[in-house]
């Protein structure tokens, strides 16, 4: 496995703020690794060091082994990213941007390629200011990839976006990756997270408290699954209680029994029901989503502006 | 550094596209000038003006005067609201050296300040009978320093300013002091005390003195040279220690 990107202990304080205290991640090539925390987390400072748009306080930052601190034109090289908070003059025109991009970034070639890739062709002429929300997203990833980067940096790319814009841009995420990038991906959208990240890392006041796969989140935040159904005489269900793991049954007259608890929740409720000869038909079960993981993990804590720029 | 080039010409279009800069620029010098000829006529009264005739005196300091305007008003307008709206940063996140951008934008300030001057010289001389420059190296090169002067003062008003309005505010007031103060006005020989001094506290006062003495074959003015180098190198010093500091 090839370290696309590999982060030990950054710090970094504004003032007597710890915007990032202690974030460490790797990202393997060709993941695509999502960032998630509430803002003021540390996210967004992360991202700026690890461009070499920051000085860190501390830690290790390295980009296909190239040190963003000693050498964050080497790293920019590498990278191409969407910022968030960024734009381009009002006046400026779509294909003014991608030629100057590219001449900036990479040899000045390949620019016109982009335009018809990203869906961009028929508005070439158009000024930026003239753009709509999606067409404004698919310019910046065309920028973001005009140099042929190996990573590429999105950092709440549908923010502000309409739901179909949103599906849009998360077709071209997938298509990032598809074309070889390794995609490191900021939201606070958990269906996004859900939808693309191969992996992602759960920050809260500038500390990593989850790192792993969807599965893994859901593990770490310890959450509780809920099994549904109706009996037809609720008081013969004590059995219910002594079940591995289950942690609460809720059995009030004229409603249905709630059992709530971690682990197979639901094997084991249904395993108990049938051995002892009953079988409701309306048994079903409740799962924690990663919306639920990540409000789990990040919870009890006051937003802070830390994550201005 | 090769960006330079493709950088300046896009920077040029975005001028051009950009209305109220560039009537600032290109053409309300070209209304002062035809207004205040008309006002003032073409006989040399030795009273004012040095004793040179009005277009004579008027002409380089219309010059001057556009390419502070450059400076004080188009660019820092135009670097606060690269800082404001995200521009900058988005620069900052490719390739770009902040030191590509801001050459690029010292040779657009160059090109617009020659386009502008050559206009408006050409105006003078076809339209009013001004003299054509005695010195034309001079000329070229008072004219060089003035608008680097300015453009290097415009980058650090740019970049200091807290946003694009705060500079357009400043940029329309200084522009309104440097056309009444700073020798583009009424003849300073009719200043009363008070104004007079503001006067000599206005470097356009002395970018005019720097052009209008090789323009009319006079002897080289080292003050105005002065104030002009001084100018360069206190918004150079300072700008470089604003990037760092940010």
């Amino acid at each position: 496995m090839t370290v696309a990107v590999r982060v030990e202990q950054l710090r970094k304080r504004y003032g007597h703020l710890r915007a990032v205290d202690g974030v460490s991640f790797e990202v393997a090539e060709g993941e695509i690794f999502g960032l998630l925390g509430p803002n003021g987390s540390g996210k967004t400072t992360t991202l700026e060091c690890l461009q070499g748009l920051r000085h860190p306080d501390g830690g290790v930052l390295e980009v296909f082994g190239c040190d963003a601190r000693t050498d964050p034109r080497g790293v920019r090289r590498l990278v191409g990213s969407q910022l968030q908070e960024s734009a381009l003059p009002d006046r400026i025109k779509v294909w003014e941007a991608l030629r100057l991009f590219s001449t900036i970034d990479g040899n000045g070639q390949g620019w016109e390629g982009l335009l018809d890739e990203w869906g961009l062709s028929e508005r070439r002429n158009a000024a930026f200011g003239d753009l709509s929300g999606g067409q404004r997203q698919r310019l910046f990833v065309a920028l973001a990839l005009v140099a042929e980067p190996r990573l590429v940096v999105l950092d709440e790319m549908t923010t502000g976006l309409d739901p179909a814009a949103r599906r849009v841009a998360w077709d071209l995420v997938a298509a990032i990756r598809d074309r070889g990038a390794t995609v490191l991906l900021v939201t606070h959208f958990m269906d996004e997270a859900a939808r693309l990240c191969d992996r992602m890392a759960v920050l809260r006041s500038g500390q990593v408290v989850a790192c792993g796969t969807q599965d893994q989140l859901l593990a770490a935040a310890q959450l509780r699954s809920v099994v549904r159904f109706t009996a037809t005489a609720p008081a013969d269900l004590g059995f219910l209680d002594h079940l591995d793991g289950v942690d609460e049954v809720i059995r009030a007259p004229q409603a249905p029994v709630i059992v709530s608890g971690q682990g197979p929740v639901l094997a084991r409720v249904a395993h108990a029901l049938v051995a002892r000869g009953l079988e409701p038909a309306d048994l079903r079960v409740e799962l924690p989503g990663l919306e639920d993981a990540y409000l789990a993990l990040t919870e009890d804590v006051e937003p802070t502006d830390a994550d201005r720029r | 550094m090769r960006a330079v080039p493709g950088l300046a010409w896009l920077e040029i279009k975005l001028f051009l596209r950009e209305p109220l800069t560039a009537v600032f620029v290109l053409v309300l010098p070209l209304v002062v000038l035809y207004v205040l000829n008309g006002v003032f006529g073409s006989q040399p009264d030795p009273s004012v003006w040095d004793g040179h005739s009005p277009v004579d005196f008027y002409t380089s300091a219309y010059v001057a005067l556009v390419l502070a305007t450059i400076g004080v008003l188009s660019l820092p307008v135009h670097l606060a609201g690269y800082r404001e709206q995200g521009v900058l940063r988005r620069f900052q996140a490719s390739s770009l050296q902040t030191s590509t951008l801001l050459g690029a934008h010292l040779l657009v300030a160059v090109v617009i300040g020659a386009a502008a001057a050559l206009t408006l010289t050409g105006v003078s001389i076809l339209g009013y009978d001004a003299t054509t420059p005695h010195d034309i190296l001079g000329v070229l090169g008072a004219f060089l320093l003035v608008s680097v002067a300015f453009a290097s003062l415009g980058t650090l008003l740019g970049f200091t300013l807290p946003s694009a309005r705060a500079a357009q505010g400043l940029g329309v007031l200084l522009f309104f002091v440097f056309l009444m103060l700073g020798g583009a006005g009424p003849p300073r020989e009719l200043l009363p005390s008070a104004m007079l001094r503001l006067s000599d506290l206005t470097p356009l006062t002395y970018a005019a003195r720097l052009l209008r003495a090789p323009w009319l074959g006079e002897a080289w003015d080292l003050t105005a040279t002065t104030v002009m180098v001084g100018l360069l190198l206190t918004s150079t010093t300072l700008t470089t220690w604003r990037l760092r500091a940010g």
